[in-house]
């Protein structure tokens, strides 16, 4: 399959460039999607007539809670077609697999088994075509005792374990306030096509891959798990704090006069950052004499008890609190000192890095008269080759209806026009 | 060395130079090792790596070979010992380029350049090489030399200010977050690259900055602000299209369920949960919409909380999920090892390691119906495999290993 598939424009020649990818997914599964359509593939959204049901989530454009005005969708649809089936009429099937056996991959994230009691599940769309890579995004994966569990993101963050060691000791346990649980398994979701199309490359056999999100949200603890397995220690949350070793830890994230900046204070091989924010601080007139004294230099990682925290914790607290972000920011990354922003949206759009290595990328929107700044390649070459990107706004719902069905599937246009009229399209 | 295999696994057959070091290198790398790829660590007895001594160790004590921490996330691999400072560990990385399709690393940039080792210079050797380069910030910039790690990019890309109650400071979603999100987009593009060299012959650097990776987790966030100037913050627990939405505690210590309720549907089976025979507080017409939970969602949260204070948080998950409410008991790391669907789907397994012994290590999130991964290799212990790896495997002779043993480039 040389070449690049016709549904990805002139010019446009990314890693995955010969491959099609169906995808079948709704806000549990668009992320993978995502990430095959940035590598390069032509990636076709099925949606059900009407839109996908991830259109309705907000935020929307100006407010304006419509199916095209959905930035969830936008950010996880960019780079793809659409194209509009009614998977529960024959129909809908008939054409389904007529797409499938053209198409390398298909994504899915229905509830377990609701594919097969349409006819559609892997074992009859790999009789139509045995090469098909089909990878299926569910909460808890097909089988199992959760398998027909309903999940959210709440429910997904916490059976993952996740939430337990996120937020205040004295409070509940938090998720993150942006849901994640679906994002881990969307991304997984596509790691695991990519795993089964490398096998299908030396084998010619296409095969069915099942991802748990609870299990890739399982998968973001670092060693929590292991202190469990090998000290029988529960791991506790510990608020803006970090544990270093046994009761010890650093506070991470400190209020400034206009939002937060994260420093974590260290010893050893990083002594530098201390001994200069001591240095600006007595600048600002601090009393400091009772930190200098102390042996950063021979200070280990962990090494800082309790006691030494709250001797610190006062006179960085009020030093952060007179100074903007802004300030601290620049102030640090002249005197070396390891001080960073707890970013906000706003001072992302202007970071510098950001900004310098060209990452977002201007899409227009004609319907809407707009142009829109989205997030761009997760990757990029370091040689300067093209190798991934966004390209395309999202689509319009059915938006590629016809170039597909009569174009690329060779549907005619008076079936096209009955299609439409039963409702199918 | 290699596991009994039926089918073989995705990536029998591919090699790979692996410098990756701490958390986000090596946890891609445990995925290629996973699917079957010959990953080979490089390390140095010089310069051990971060994770080696890292918590938890065996016993307590510390040790090279020790860390429970490291031998999670470096199963299914092997390592050797170079000293890449040394004048001939250049040639020896060479030969071992030639014999490689992936070189991994996640130094800061430039650090291979330093050894004479860039791309260009690796694909002369193997013009078909694909080589994975992941920092911070990514190459090139003003900041690409910046340094930090997992709980910094936390802040700043964004996902401190998403996390926390909205009366107290923001706080970081636990441990290096970052770092375990960022392999599962690497990689997807390391086999695209290997993908497209396979095809076309070409090698590729693949350059991922995992600040710009990241941020796909919080696109919409960035629309948002974006298209409507809008700045998304923390907000606890609570979701603006459901009520309840949060942890409620439990019966015990530190014991809690997360409930949330998008539609009426799931707060009908809350109700008859709660109150069977139809009256009582759940029933008070002011929660009988959406709307009006979320103008009484304080009230509505205590009151809830008094209910399911009483339960031990599994027995409630259960009877609230046969009702079809969506709800989870919140895990600690002990609750994950007893959790039935993770032991369903064999998420920890065990590895018996020469000095820790059995230990757990997660296995990934997805299983493939023919050609699965396993783990099978315990962590390499610092250098166990340097005479393996460069005389069976690269073809080194007797005579040459033993110079370069004898020169000290082995440590």
């Amino acid at each position: 399959m040389p070449g690049a598939q016709s549904g990805v424009p002139d010019g446009i020649d990314f890693l995955l460039a010969p491959y099609r990818v169906l995808d079948l997914t709704d806000e549990r599964g668009l992320l993978a999607g995502k990430i095959l359509a940035d590598l390069g593939a032509d990636v076709v959204q099925i949606e059900p007539p009407g839109g996908n049901p991830a259109r309705n989530i907000g935020p929307f454009y100006g407010d304006d809670p419509q199916p095209e005005k959905s930035l969830f969708w936008w950010a996880y649809a960019a780079n793809k077609r659409s194209i509009t089936l009614d998977l529960e009429q024959k129909g809908g099937q008939a054409l389904l697999k007529k797409m499938v056996a053209e198409a390398d991959f298909l994504v899915e994230s229905f509830v377990p088994g609701y594919l097969d009691t349409l006819g559609l599940g892997y074992d009859l769309l790999a009789e139509i075509n045995p090469k098909l890579v089909m990878v299926s995004i569910t909460p808890f994966g097909q089988d199992g005792p959760y398998s027909n569990y309903q999940a959210t993101d709440i429910v997904g963050m916490a059976l993952g374990g996740f939430m337990y060691l996120t937020g205040d000791d004295d409070r509940a346990p938090i998720r993150i306030s942006f849901p994640h649980f679906y994002l881990h398994g969307g991304a997984a979701g596509a790691t695991a096509a990519m795993l089964a199309h490398t096998y299908r490359i030396t084998s010619g056999q296409g095969q069915y891959v099942d991802v748990s999100c609870q299990q890739a949200v399982a998968k973001t603890l670092a060693h929590a798990p292991q202190i469990w397995d090998i000290e029988g220690a529960i791991l506790k949350r510990m608020g803006v704090y970090r544990q270093t070793s046994g009761e010890n830890r650093v506070r991470i994230n400190w209020p400034c006069k206009d939002g937060y900046v994260n420093y974590m204070v260290q010893g050893g091989s990083v002594a530098y950052s201390t001994r200069a924010l001591l240095e600006w601080m007595k600048e600002d007139s601090f009393d400091t004499a009772d930190l200098d004294i102390i042996d950063w230099e021979r200070m280990g990682y962990g090494a800082i008890t309790p006691e030494l925290m709250d001797q610190l914790g006062g006179p960085l607290g009020d030093f952060f609190k007179g100074h903007t972000r802004a300030e601290l920011v620049q102030g640090s990354l002249d005197r070396r000192i390891l001080l960073f922003p707890v970013a906000t949206p706003s001072a992302l759009q202007d970071h510098p890095q950001l900004e310098a290595r060209g990452y977002f990328k201007e899409l227009e929107h004609p319907e809407l008269g707009a142009t829109v700044q989205y997030p761009g390649a997760f990757v990029k070459s370091g040689d300067g080759g093209d190798i991934a990107g966004i390209y395309r706004r999202p689509p319009l719902i059915g938006e590629h209806n016809t170039v597909i069905l009569q174009g690329e599937l060779g549907i005619t246009g008076s079936e096209l026009e009955s299609l439409k009229r039963s409702g199918v399209i | 060395m290699t596991a009994q295999r039926d089918a073989g696994k995705p990536l029998d057959g591919i090699n790979v130079l692996d410098f990756c070091w701490v958390a986000v290198g090596p946890m891609t790398t445990k995925y290629l090792g996973e699917y079957g790829a010959n990953v080979v660590r490089v390390e140095s007895v010089k310069r051990p790596g971060t994770l080696r001594s890292a918590a938890p160790f065996k016993d307590g004590v510390s040790g090279i070979n020790r860390s429970a921490y490291f031998a999670s996330y470096n199963a299914n691999k092997m390592g050797i010992t170079v000293d890449m400072r040394h004048p001939r560990a250049r040639e020896l990385m060479l030969r071992m380029a030639a014999w490689a399709h992936l070189v991994t690393e996640n130094f800061t940039p430039g650090t291979l350049e330093s050894w004479e080792l860039g791309f260009d210079q690796l694909k002369e050797v193997n013009p078909g090489i694909v080589v994975f380069s992941t920092s911070m910030m990514g190459r090139g910039g003003p900041m690409e030399k910046q340094p930090g790690f997992g709980p910094v990019l936390s802040s700043l890309v964004g996902l401190t200010n998403l996390t926390g109650w909205p009366d107290r400071d923001p706080v970081n979603p636990y441990g290096a977050y970052t770092d375990f999100i960022v392999p599962r987009f690497a990689v997807a593009a390391i086999l695209a690259g290997l993908d497209r060299s396979r095809r076309t012959g070409e090698g590729v650097h693949i350059d991922m900055s995992q600040l710009e990776t990241t941020l796909h987790f919080s696109a919409p966030v960035l629309l948002d602000y974006a298209v409507n100037g809008r700045e998304q913050s923390r907000q606890g627990n609570r979701d603006p299209g459901a009520a309840p939405h949060g942890a409620f505690p439990c019966a015990g210590e530190d014991r809690w369920i997360a409930i949330g309720c998008f539609s009426d549907a799931h707060w009908e089976g809350l109700q008859r949960t709660i109150a069977p025979d139809g009256s009582g507080w759940p029933y008070n017409p002011d929660f009988t919409t959406l709307l009006g939970r979320k103008a009484k969602e304080d009230e509505l949260e205590r009151l809830l909380s008094d209910w399911t204070s009483s339960w031990e948080p599994g027995a409630l998950m259960e009877t609230l999920q046969s009702s079809g409410v969506p709800a989870g008991m919140v895990n600690d790391c002990r609750d994950l090892f007893d959790d039935a669907q993770l032991q369903h789907r064999g998420h920890f397994q065990w590895l018996d390691h020469p000095e820790i012994g059995p230990y757990a290590t997660d296995a990934s999130e997805m299983h493939l119906s023919l050609s699965p991964g396993s783990l099978d290799i315990p962590a390499p212990l610092l250098g166990e495999h340097t005479a393996h790896v460069l005389k069976d495997l690269i073809g080194l002779s007797d005579d040459e290993y033993k110079s370069l043993e004898e020169d000290g480039v082995l440590e």
